[in-house]
Parts: structure tokens; sequence; C-alpha cells
């Protein structure tokens, strides 16, 4: 219960950031891309379902003030969070390799997918354009704010399962 | 019971039903007018929020201005000052030729006046989180008066239009947003011409003009645009921006360039919702002339 009232917490409070503090904080018209941080995190870090969850909340909250149509991102950050959480196995808390490949990949996919619907689909080829200017400064903003706030639901992370284990180990 | 709750339901039903619910918003959407229920939820919750951050940083960056130094702050007083006299002037002389447009339009029984529309004014509490769409978040909803296809202005120019309303906040689309569509018209020759925003050029701040015809008619960098009468949403007569590029297409027909916009987006706080949309104007010209 505490896990999900503090996930939904981090949801809320980086969707916030991104909507009113990071438009100030853009680089040549660009902002990171929080939501996709949260998705794949909570997606390696605690499996499919809770990759799922996550991505649904944040892709809903999306759709509804950012988005064109309803169901849109929801149906990607869905995705995006069941397939980061197929990685669980592979995840160690040392190794920041993995998350931030991970994340970046999930990036990519997120960025090609909105230029195929949004762009692609009325008829506008500069792929290459939208590739160098929004895909990839996009990609390399959010890792670099992934470097910290990966940190920050890193320690979230220990600090509630050594508070479960705590719990649980009382139980037995 | 942690291990019951982890094997009641494969993970890959879950993904199942999610997409399965996903393409039921997807198809729900063009029956809902923006998210239903789902945007009252959305009004309680993380608009009050987002109303909070964006209070505090008005509040910051006021505070961060009243550090302006006094020589600056009379420079501007100078150039202001200025500003007024000119305008003083071109006011009175506008003024003189609006008590003989109004003679006229008179003689002629034309009383629409484009001018005076009733506004409300809206602060902006949020913006677009994604890096392809350029919309923002006002905090007037339906509470308010505001309904979809309103026009917003911003200082003296065309902001956007409300795409979505909750109970207490509005989701505005940008002019230079790149779905952005509007007919548009040179104000001095009045020759028609679709302005469109476009992403690749949403960085310089400027947006695209197309499908003017290359006529006779001489239109120069500089050449203010405003919105068209022809146009289905947007009331004539709003300014958008001025042209800072004109060329001649290759077909030789049309020419097409780029627009500055009046306003500036990256720096947008507050903003003027007109209550009246061009559809209400269109019904009431029409049951006008029916009475006739």
């Amino acid at each position: 219960m505490k896990r999900k009232l503090i996930t939904a917490c981090f949801i809320v409070v980086c969707f916030l950031l991104q909507s009113t503090v990071f438009s100030k904080l853009q680089f040549a018209s660009i902002r990171p891309n929080l939501m996709i941080v949260l998705t794949s995190a909570f997606g390696f870090m605690r499996g499919k379902k809770t990759g799922m969850a996550v991505g649904f909340t944040c892709g809903l909250l999306m759709d509804i003030f950012w988005g064109n149509v309803l169901g849109f991102y929801t149906l990607i950050f869905t995705v995006i969070g069941y397939l980061n959480g197929s990685f669980k196995r592979l995840f160690y808390d040392e190794d920041i390799k993995l998350p931030l490949g991970m994340i970046a990949v999930s990036e990519l996919a997120y960025g090609l997918v909105v230029y195929v619907c949004f762009f692609m689909m009325q008829g506008d080829f500069h792929f290459g354009y939208y590739l160098t200017h929004v895909i990839l400064p996009e990609l390399v903003y959010t890792i670099l704010v992934t470097i910290i706030l990966y940190q920050i639901i890193l320690y979230m992370n220990r600090k509630l399962e050594a508070e479960e284990q705590r719990s649980a180990s009382r139980f037995v | 019971m942690k291990i019951k709750n982890q094997n009641s339901i494969p993970s890959k039903y879950v993904l199942l039903i999610l997409v399965v619910v996903c393409g039921i918003l997807l198809g729900a959407e063009r029956f809902m007018d923006g998210g239903g229920p789902l945007s009252w939820v959305a009004n309680y919750t993380v608009i009050p929020m987002q109303k909070g951050i964006s209070y505090a940083g008005t509040w910051m960056s006021d505070l961060t201005d009243n550090f302006a130094t006094l020589k600056d702050l009379k420079k501007q007083n100078e150039q202001l000052q200025s500003k007024v006299d000119q305008l003083t002037i071109d006011n009175t002389r506008l003024n003189q030729e609006q008590y003989e447009l109004q003679r006229l339009q008179q003689l002629y029984k034309l009383d629409q006046n484009y001018g005076d529309y009733s506004k409300i004014g809206a602060h902006v509490i949020a913006n677009n989180g994604t890096n392809w769409f350029s919309s923002f978040t006002i905090d007037k909803g339906s509470n308010d008066g505001i309904r979809k296809d309103m026009n917003v202005l911003a200082g003296s120019g065309l902001a956007g239009i409300v795409t979505e309303v909750g109970p207490d906040y509005a989701q505005v689309r940008a002019v230079i947003d790149d779905e952005s569509n509007i007919s548009g018209m040179t104000l001095s020759t009045s020759d028609l011409c679709i302005v469109r925003g476009d992403l690749k050029l949403m960085e310089d701040g400027r947006i695209r003009f197309e499908n003017l015809p290359n006529n006779d008619h001489e239109i120069k960098v500089g050449e203010q645009v405003v919105t068209s009468h022809i146009s289905s949403t947007y009331l004539q007569g709003l300014f958008i921006g001025y042209i800072s590029e004109i060329n001649v297409d290759s077909n030789n027909l049309t020419r097409s360039g780029y627009i500055t916009p009046a306003v500036d987006f990256s720096n947008l706080q507050e903003v003027l919702v007109i209550t009246t949309t061009k559809e209400d104007m269109t019904k009431q010209s029409g049951t006008d002339s029916k009475g006739e």
C-alpha cells in the first residue's frame, strides 16, 4: 500500500515538473521525458505488472493533458512498461548500464512511434530532421536527467524493499 | 498472500486487457467530449497542483524582476513614454476614422463590429510536456463559461484555440503547433492564405503560410496577417503576425513564406479568451437575416 502511494506520488510529481518547471529548463526547445524514465525504471525494477501499471497511469495523464487522442500515449506507455518488465531478471542494483540502455531504447521507441503516428501518417517524411532535432536531443537530455532521477527511484526502492523484508521476517 | 497475488493473472493477460482498454478509449474519443469523467477527476487532482506550482513560479519571477536596476527602468520608462505619445497621436487619428466608418456603416446598415469581442482573462498554468506538440493549459474552464473552439489571444495577437474543456481548466492549442491550421488574410490586400504551424519551424518561433494567390497585389515583408472571414472556427480580424519571408511557388500561381507570430510563445503567462465563437456569430447572423 505504502509502495503504491509512493509510486503514485512519483508519477504525479514528475508529471507536474515536466509540464511546469521543465518548460523553463529547455535546451534548444527540447525538454526531457520524465514519464518514460519512470515507466521504464519501475518496469525493470519491479516487473511487468508494475511496469504496466505505471505506464498506464503516466500515459493516461499525458493523454488527458497533452494528447490529441485519448488512449494513444496510454497504449504506448503500457507496452513500454511491459517490455521493460521482462528485463527484470537482468537487473542488478549496482549496474547503471542496463537502466540507461533500457531507458534510451524506450525513449527511442516512443519517439519513433509518435513520429510515425502523428507525422508520417500525415505525409510528413522529413524523418532525418525529426530524428536529429527532436528524437535524439530528447534522448540525450532524458539520459542526463535519468542519471539523477534514477538514483532517487533506486534509493526509494531499496528503502521500501528493506522495510518489506523487515515486516515479512517479523511475521515468520 | 503475496505469492497468491503474483500468480493471480499472468501478466500477458493483464497487458491484453490494458491494450483492449486503450483501444476502447481510442474509439470512445469519438463519442465523448475530451476525457469525459476522466477530465473531471483530473480537474480536482492535478489542476490544483499545477495552479500552485505556476503561482509559485510567477511569484518567484516577480521577485527577480524586483531586482531590475533603476537605470534600466528609467530607460524603459523613456521608451514607453515616447511610445505612448506616438500611440496617442495614432489613436486620435484612428478614432476620427472610426467615427467616419461608423457613419458610413450606418449608411450601409452594416453594424457588425469585429473589434469588440468580450473576453475573459486567464493564467497559463502548464505547458505540453512533449516535444512534439505545443499546447498549454489555462486556469479557466466550463465553470467560467469557456467552451470548445473559443479563440485565445495573448497581448495583441492570436495565441491559439480551445480544444478541450474541463470544469476548471481548458487546453489551448497554440498557433505554432504542428496541427494548427488557420485561414488567414493579408491586412492591406485581403488576399486569403493558409497559415499553419510546423514543428520544424517551432524552434525559430516562426510559422508558415501557403496558397497566397500570386496576383498583382504587391505584398512585402512586414505585411500583417489576420484571421480571415471564411474561417469556420477563428473569428475575423485577429492578428496572427507579420510576414517575414515571401516567395513565389514553383507553380507560379501561389506564394508562400513565413510569418513571425505576434505572440511570444516561449514566455506566455496571461491570455485572453474571447467568449464568442465563430459558430455563435454565424448562427446569430443566420437568425438575423431570417428575421428580416
